[in-house]
């Protein structure tokens, strides 16, 4: 949402802006960028910062007795686990050793396959409703009815609906994943400018070329704020899936570790999922900056 | 044989403060060719006036023809030059020029590299063909709209105040590439601007409108000669044309003033 909202703003500045304005502002964009940049020691030693900061105060804590290493874990036990989970080489994560590369594709395949269906149906009836008074009428109430019942309320229907295994899992993760795509791809379509739509009609396009040329490109901005969003649900909702209604799955493993007083297992399956998640949203970022390359230029980036 | 006719044309508008007479009784004949300026007071339905022409919007009363069928909705016959700029931002700007000759609708009118290439050209934006509308300034931005318009070329072009968003001195070089352009592909116009001065330079015959409800004051035909050069503004006959011209605009605006307080 605020993406596409600032995307907004940025059009409206950029049409305002006297022509001195619009060329400065191409200028920094382009060399100002590279010359006013940090360089790249300081550019790490900035990414660095606070993640570093945070491991070592949490080893600190532990290392002087501050909570039982059972209860939170050193981050080099953690470590410890994590590459005997992954490797099956040392033994330390026991019986849960070795297992992380099926527990992690199974999650990763539930993301995905719900996901897709999600969001290409969210995508679908985003455009629906934003395309036409009537579906909005006839779809729109009902789905900000059902958007706002939590998708782990759904949890317990699903399961008596589809049995334990993947296809609730898929269910409830395409579920979640709908809305944000379907919510963002009525935005996206309802907020393209109507004098671009109008110069469409005015030299000739017809319904599909309308659609093609100006209503898809112009609403992609928003639509892919909400594929990002649904990325994140996607991920959320694959530990709930894999606590309640699968025996697979980093959320799967996650739960039987806490079960078997595993804590350090558990965290290390918590950042497992962390770090997939922030994986798939880069996935996403890359093809949305990919898409929208011209989006940049319309609108604000932050400063240096 | 005129091109466009408006004959008894009116507009209301249902609004949820009762009814809003925009247009009403406008008549007026528009030969081939003819560069047309209308202006009169803010409000006074100009853009409602274009948007029927345009085919944005319907007529409520009386007859509008352009070339002699009933206008029924937009097409590539009527080109529009909106104020706001009605660029694709994720275009080029050679890919904004070539956006109408890629539709179907336009497929026979030629080679689109061709005309892209001959457009760029003439609008000195070969330079820039690969940048974004973001990326240029706001004349250049104009020049590429109008070169996107013209790119199917349409037998009339319909323009709302085009250059108002641009400085005086771009605002002038524009209305000089504006009329280089129309004598080289002569083109029914119409330019509806705020300015009078402006309004005169370009046209053939201008075109003053009054307020509540919008009618025809008069249309004064301006004989001055072709090709038009700016330093004929400071001509005794230009300046006669504009008194005459502000003097009526005057007159209304100060009507509109009295009927507003009353
Ligand atoms: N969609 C609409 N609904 C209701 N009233 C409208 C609508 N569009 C225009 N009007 C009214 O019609 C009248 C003419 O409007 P129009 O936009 O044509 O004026 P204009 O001459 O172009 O003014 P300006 O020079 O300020 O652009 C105004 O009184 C306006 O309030
Ligand atoms: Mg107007």
């Amino acid at each position: 949402m605020t993406d596409s909202m600032a995307a907004d703003q940025g059009v409206q500045a950029s049409s305002k802006a006297g022509p001195a304005l619009a060329d400065e502002r191409a200028e920094q964009s382009s060399a100002g960028a590279v010359l006013t940049s940090p360089r790249l020691p300081l550019l790490l030693a900035q990414y660095a910062v606070f993640p570093v900061a945070l491991i070592a105060g949490w080893q600190a804590c532990a290392q002087i007795g501050l909570v039982r290493r059972s209860v939170l874990p050193a981050p080099t036990d953690v470590a410890l686990v994590w590459f005997d989970l992954i490797t099956g080489a040392t033994d330390a994560a026991a019986r849960y050793s070795g297992t992380w590369l099926d527990h992690a594709a199974a999650s990763i395949w539930r993301v995905f396959a719900g996901f897709g269906w999600g969001v290409a149906l969210g995508i679908f009836a985003g455009l629906l409703i934003g395309l036409s008074r009537i579906m909005e009428r006839v779809l729109d109430p009902t789905i900000q009815v059902l958007r706002n019942i939590p998708v782990t309320a759904w949890v317990p229907l699903s399961l008596v609906f589809f049995g334990i295994g993947n296809a609730p899992a898929v269910f409830l993760i395409g579920l979640g994943a709908f809305f944000p795509a379907a919510v963002n791809t009525t935005h996206g379509v309802r907020q393209i400018n109507v004098t671009l739509t109008k110069a469409a009609r005015m030299m000739g396009a017809d319904e599909r070329e309308l659609l093609f040329r100006v209503i898809l490109p112009g609403a992609l901005p928003s639509v892919m704020t909400g594929v990002r969003l649904s990325m994140g649900i996607a991920w959320v909702l694959v530990v709930v899936a894999e606590i309640l209604a699968v025996r697979s799955g980093l959320g799967y493993l996650l739960n039987d570790a806490y079960l078997f007083y595993r804590n350090d297992v558990v965290i290390a399956a918590m950042l497992s999922i962390g770090i997939l998640g922030f994986i798939s949203d880069r996935i996403v970022v890359l093809v949305r900056d990919y898409l929208l390359e011209w989006n940049r230029l319309e609108t604000f980036s932050g400063q240096n | 044989m005129a091109r466009i006719s408006l004959s008894h044309l009116g507009k209301t508008f249902a609004s949820r403060h009762g009814n809003v007479t925009a247009l009403a009784d406008i008549n007026l004949e528009i030969a081939d060719q003819e560069f047309i300026t209308i202006v009169g007071a803010s409000g006074c339905g100009k853009s409602t006036l274009l948007n029927l022409l345009a085919g944005f919007d319907t007529p409520t009363s009386g007859q509008l023809t352009v070339d002699g069928a009933p206008v029924n909705g937009p097409g590539p016959d009527r080109g529009v030059v909106f104020q706001q700029t009605a660029l694709f931002p994720w275009l080029s700007v050679e890919e904004n020029i070539a956006f109408g000759l890629k539709l179907r609708a336009n497929r026979r009118k030629g080679s689109s590299e061709k005309i892209v290439e001959r457009l760029l050209a003439r609008t000195g934006l070969a330079a820039f063909r690969s940048r974004r509308p973001a990326e240029l300034s706001g004349g250049m931005r104009q020049r590429a709209a109008i070169a996107s318009v013209l790119a199917i070329n349409p037998s009339t072009l319909l323009m709302d105040e085009p250059f108002g968003a641009l400085d005086a001195l771009t605002r002038s070089i524009m209305q000089d590439f504006l009329l280089e352009v129309w004598e080289e592909e002569r083109k029914t116009v119409l330019l509806v601007t705020h300015d009078i001065d402006v309004a005169i330079y370009l046209a053939d015959r201008t075109v003053v409108m009054t307020a509540h409800p919008g009618r025809v004051r008069e249309i004064i035909a301006v004989h001055l000669p072709r090709p038009r050069r700016y330093e004929m503004r400071s001509e005794e006959r230009f300046i006669a044309l504009r008194d005459h011209v502000t003097g009526i605009v005057r007159e209304e605006a100060i009507k509109g003033a009295i009927e507003i307080a009353a």
